[in-house]
C-alpha cells in the first residue's frame, strides 16, 4: 500500500512539472526572444509582459503543486527511489508532451538525447 | 548560436547546482522542519545560505525563462541536467568525496545526450502566437500616407528566384541559428 502511494506521489510530480514547464515555456514564446525585447522595449516591458501572461502564473502554479507533491512522496517513499524516478521520467514526459502542445520537432537526436540524460539522472541520483 | 545565449544556458546549469547546494547546505544546519511549526520555515530563510541558495534559484529562473524565449524546450532541459554532472564532480574534485564507478556512467550519460541535443537546431517550433510578431503587424492607428503600398510583382521577375516570403519570416535553418 505505502508502494502505491509511492508510485501515485511520483506520478503526480511528474505530470505536474511537465504541465508547468509546458506552460512555461509556451509563456515564454509568447512573450517573444526576451533579448531582442529588452534591446527594442527595455526589461520593463519584458517583465511586464511575462507577468501579465496567465500561462506564466499556471506554469509556476503547477511548478508549486511538483515541488509540494515531492516533499509528500518523500515522506511515503526514499529519497533513493523517489527523487531519480521523479526526474527521468519528467524528461521522458516532457519530450512527449513538448512533441504534442508545443509542436516542437522531436526527432531522432532529441529522443536519444532525452532517453540518454533520463537513464544518466537515474544512475547519478540513485 | 550567440555567445550571449551560451552564457544564458551556462546561467542556467551553474545557478540551479549552485542554489540546490547552497539551500541544501543551509537546511541541513537549520535543523528538521515539520508542518506543525511551520515558523521554523521563516526561520530557516534568515539562514546565510538559504538566502543565497534563494537569490541563486532566482537567477536559475530568469535564466530559465530568458532560454525558453528563444530555444525549445526540449534544448533547454538537457542544459538543466547539466548541472548534476557539476554537482558530482565539485564532489570529487573539491570535496574530494567517492564518486562511484555508477554516478561516472550516469554523468557520461547525461553529457552524450546534451551532445546529442547541442548539435542540432535550438528552435524547431514556429511562434506563430508570439506577441512579439504582433508587433511586426501593420497598426491601425497610423495615418494612411504611413502604409506601405501593395506592389505587384509580375510572375516572371520572381522565375528562378528565391522563393519571395513575407516581411519578419525566415526558413527553420535561419532560425536556428539565431
Amino acid at each position: 500500500m505505502r508502494q502505491a502511494y509511492t508510485w501515485g506521489g511520483i506520478l503526480v510530480i511528474v505530470v505536474a512539472s511537465v504541465v508547468g514547464d509546458i506552460l512555461l515555456a509556451r509563456a515564454m514564446k509568447q512573450v517573444g526572444d526576451v533579448h531582442d525585447l529588452w534591446r527594442r522595449a527595455g526589461l520593463w516591458t519584458v517583465v511586464g509582459r511575462t507577468l501579465a501572461n496567465p500561462n506564466f502564473f499556471l506554469g509556476v502554479a503547477a511548478m508549486a503543486v511538483a515541488f509540494f507533491s515531492l516533499l509528500f512522496a518523500l515522506s511515503w517513499g526514499d529519497v533513493s527511489l523517489v527523487a531519480p524516478a521523479a526526474a527521468s521520467l519528467t524528461f521522458i514526459g516532457n519530450a512527449f508532451a513538448a512533441r504534442i502542445f508545443l509542436h516542437e520537432k522531436v526527432d531522432r537526436r532529441r529522443w536519444i538525447a532525452a532517453t540518454l540524460v533520463a537513464a544518466g539522472v537515474a544512475l547519478l541520483a540513485g | 548560436m550567440t555567445l550571449r545565449k551560451y552564457l544564458v544556458l551556462a546561467g542556467v546549469t551553474v545557478f540551479a547546482a549552485a542554489g540546490d547546494s547552497m539551500l541544501s547546505h543551509g537546511m541541513k544546519q537549520a535543523g528538521n522542519i515539520s508542518l506543525h511549526q511551520l515558523q521554523g520555515v521563516i526561520l530557516a530563510v534568515l539562514n546565510p545560505w538559504v538566502a543565497i541558495g534563494i537569490v541563486l534559484l532566482l537567477a536559475f529562473f530568469a535564466s530559465y525563462m530568458n532560454a525558453l524565449s528563444w530555444a525549445d524546450l526540449t534544448y533547454v532541459l538537457p542544459a538543466t541536467s547539466l548541472g548534476y554532472v557539476l554537482l558530482a564532480l565539485v564532489a570529487k574534485f573539491v570535496l574530494h568525496e567517492q564518486v562511484s564507478p555508477l554516478r561516472w556512467l550516469g554523468i557520461a550519460l547525461i553529457s552524450g545526450g546534451v551532445g546529442f541535443v547541442a548539435g542540432g537546431p535550438a528552435l524547431t517550433s514556429a511562434p506563430h502566437d508570439s506577441q512579439s510578431a504582433l508587433d511586426l503587424a501593420p497598426r491601425a492607428d497610423l495615418p494612411a500616407t504611413a502604409k506601405v503600398e501593395t506592389v505587384t510583382v509580375p510572375l516572371q521577375a520572381t522565375a528562378g528566384s528565391p522563393r519571395l516570403k513575407p516581411l519578419g519570416m525566415t526558413n527553420r535553418s535561419d532560425r536556428s541559428e539565431l
